[in-house]
């Protein structure tokens, strides 16, 4: 096993080996009526012939994702204006863009690098949003993705998540001997991969505090499955688990302070609480079913998790100031691996039904079950930080591949790593 | 009635042949009675060796063709979807195991696994749930549990790649090792 700290790194890695793990982006599906948007190329004021990043192609990347935009093409722009008084906005009515998006990258503060825009109305000619964002020059793709996200929150009501991080494991199979396991983190569009940790065993169950500086995973490095937590800044990592059994399903409680883990120890897999401070154990749940897959509520007063002891997998929900447990779905025989969106109503869940397991979303409050997908092996759900989208791990080909498609079924894309198999994406919260 | 002179004539000889000796040398008749006794006491000791021996190799023999039965039995149990229920075939497979196990020391690992329907948490338990079952069967015939390992690999750890029964039938498995 090799740990990786990635941030002296990071360069080095994007251009090593492992570029066949980086994910690609294919568009599945789109809304009806997407939204026609000009995202006109930045202007450049620093030295050299032009920036180091297209900061307009990222944000036009993350609005085609969305599915909710149809950016205008720039082969087709009549002019490429750099400030507000060169918009002729009767040109962009013409080739019926909407909106239009100007900005200029350049020098920001000592030792940064800032980026300004503009969104313009072309109906009522006038500016509707603008504002700058300055961030060191090798997170200048993220400051593009902000720029996205306030795009997006502008015209959609909805806040943007396109500034935000994934982390997923890719597995390259040896038949003739044993995989390699990668975990990796990315921008939330795949790009700028950097690998965590490395290894001929498994990696499993990535998880992020909610501080987004820290993950969680399974380890089999030593042989046996142990919990991980790792500092994406440091690069520290500490393990907090080695018992005798399964140590599985680490997810961190909305405050921080506490780990949600199970744990096999005592005979059959139950669900407990590690204190992150003074690594105190408390178990929830003493049943000789299978209990597992705690995700927790984002209040944090429950948790919800996967249990046989119906005699089939189902989510059921454990109060944590009653220690009631009471049982959540009941449609289909099978129900497992719940995360719960922020608004603390949809649950992505893995449902099956004629022996196809799909990604569904449970509603708490109607207590109805939508599915979202026909593909037949989905799992592993994880929802973006606005709720919007959910992304999964899926089979094509033999291989496994990241998906997403949104909580109301309207937009769906593949994520496909360009060789091998990606999949447990677990999408980070906001990061600011 | 016909043996009885004969006995009585044999022991009287025994008796006359046993008088002539003592009266003839009685240290050479007590050197030759140690020696007599050393040689027969060697060659008791010899024979118990041998037995010995003979046993030995026969335990040695009987455990190989355990060591062999077991080996000839195979070293993956395989199960049926979404059951941790040891299979008649398993069963059989486990009993050959079980029987090597008794009578030598060796420490076993039983890894478990699933296919890869499902989510891979809740495989990881089942998988756990099939290493388990295997180890209670063989705890349940007399192996000592201190001597089994188990461990749960879940859905990570196919033999089988691909989709279809064909495939999943081969990794849904507890493998000793």
């Amino acid at each position: 096993m090799r740990l990786i700290l990635f941030i002296t790194l990071t360069y080095l890695l994007s251009c090593a080996g492992f570029a066949h793990a980086q994910l690609q982006i294919e568009i599945t599906k789109g809304i009806d009526n997407p939204t026609p948007i000009a995202i006109v190329p930045f202007g450049w004021d620093g030295a050299g012939g032009s920036a180091p990043v297209d900061v307009a192609q990222v944000v036009d990347s993350d609005l085609v994702r969305s599915g909710q935009f149809s950016p205008v093409s720039r082969r087709d722009m009549l002019s490429f204006p750099k400030k507000a008084s060169d918009i002729y906005f009767r040109d962009w009515r013409a080739i019926s863009a909407d909106y239009v998006l100007i900005g200029r990258v350049g020098p920001g503060s000592p030792g940064m690098i800032r980026v300004s825009y503009q969104l313009f109305d072309t109906a009522r000619q006038q500016e509707i949003a603008s504002g700058a964002f300055e961030n060191v020059l090798p997170e200048l793709r993220m400051v593009g993705h902000r720029v996205a996200d306030a795009v997006y929150e502008k015209l959609t009501g909805i806040r943007g998540a396109f500034a935000t991080r994934l982390v997923y494991v890719s597995v390259s199979r040896n038949p003739n001997g044993k995989d390699f396991y990668r975990l990796i983190l990315s921008d939330s569009d795949g790009q700028r991969p950097i690998v965590l940790l490395e290894g001929r065993d498994p990696i499993m169950a990535p998880s992020w505090s909610p501080d987004g500086n820290e993950v969680a995973y399974v380890s089999f490095e030593t042989s046996r499955p142990a919990i991980y937590r790792q500092n994406l800044r440091t690069g520290v990592r500490e393990q907090l688990t080695n018992f005798k059994g399964l140590n599985n399903s680490p997810v961190w409680s909305p405050d921080g302070n506490t780990m949600a883990m199970v744990l096999s120890k005592d005979g059959s897999p139950d669900i407990y609480l590690m204190n992150l401070t003074t690594k105190k154990l408390t178990q929830l749940t003493n049943h000789y079913a299978i209990d597992t897959e705690p995700t927790w509520m984002p209040d944090g007063n429950a948790l919800l998790f996967t249990s046989d002891r119906g005699g089939r997998p189902q989510i059921y929900r454990y109060d944590l100031r009653s220690k009631a447990i009471t049982r959540v779905t009941f449609e289909g025989r099978y129900n497992a691996r719940a995360r719960v969106a922020q608004d603390g109503r949809n649950v992505a869940l893995v449902h099956q039904s004629s022996g196809q397991y799909h990604i569904a979303v449970h509603d708490l409050v109607t207590e109805r079950l939508t599915v979202l997908t026909s593909t037949s092996l989905d799992e592993s759900p994880s929802i973006a930080p606005n709720g919007s989208i959910v992304l999964y791990a899926t089979k094509r080909g033999g291989e496994s591949i990241l998906s997403a498609v949104a909580v109301d079924g309207g937009v769906s894309f593949n994520l496909p790593a360009r060789d091998g198999s990606v999949q447990e994406p677990a999408w980070s919260p906001y990061l600011d | 009635m016909k043996t009885l002179p004969v006995v009585g004539k044999f022991a009287s000889v025994v008796f006359a042949s046993l008088v002539l000796v003592a009266c003839s040398n009685t240290d050479t008749a007590n050197e030759e009675a140690a020696a007599a006794e050393a040689a027969s006491a060697a060659a008791a000791q010899e024979a118990a060796r041998e037995a010995e021996a003979r046993a030995a190799a026969e335990v040695a023999a009987e455990q190989q063709r355990l060591q062999d039965a077991a080996m000839a039995a195979g070293t993956v149990f395989y199960f049926a979807f979404d059951s941790s229920a040891l299979t008649d075939e398993a069963r059989v497979a486990v009993d050959a195991h079980i029987g090597a196990l008794l009578t030598n020391d060796q420490s076993v690992r039983l890894e478990g696994h699933t296919d890869e329907r499902g989510t891979r948490e809740y495989n990881l338990a089942l998988a756990e749930r099939r290493a388990n079952a295997v180890r209670d069967y063989m705890v349940a015939n007399g192996v000592p549990s201190y001597r089994i390992e188990t461990i749960s690999y879940g859905e990570e750890s196919p033999v089988a790649f691909g989709s279809g029964e064909a495939n999943w039938q081969q990794n849904r498995r507890v493998e000793l090792k």
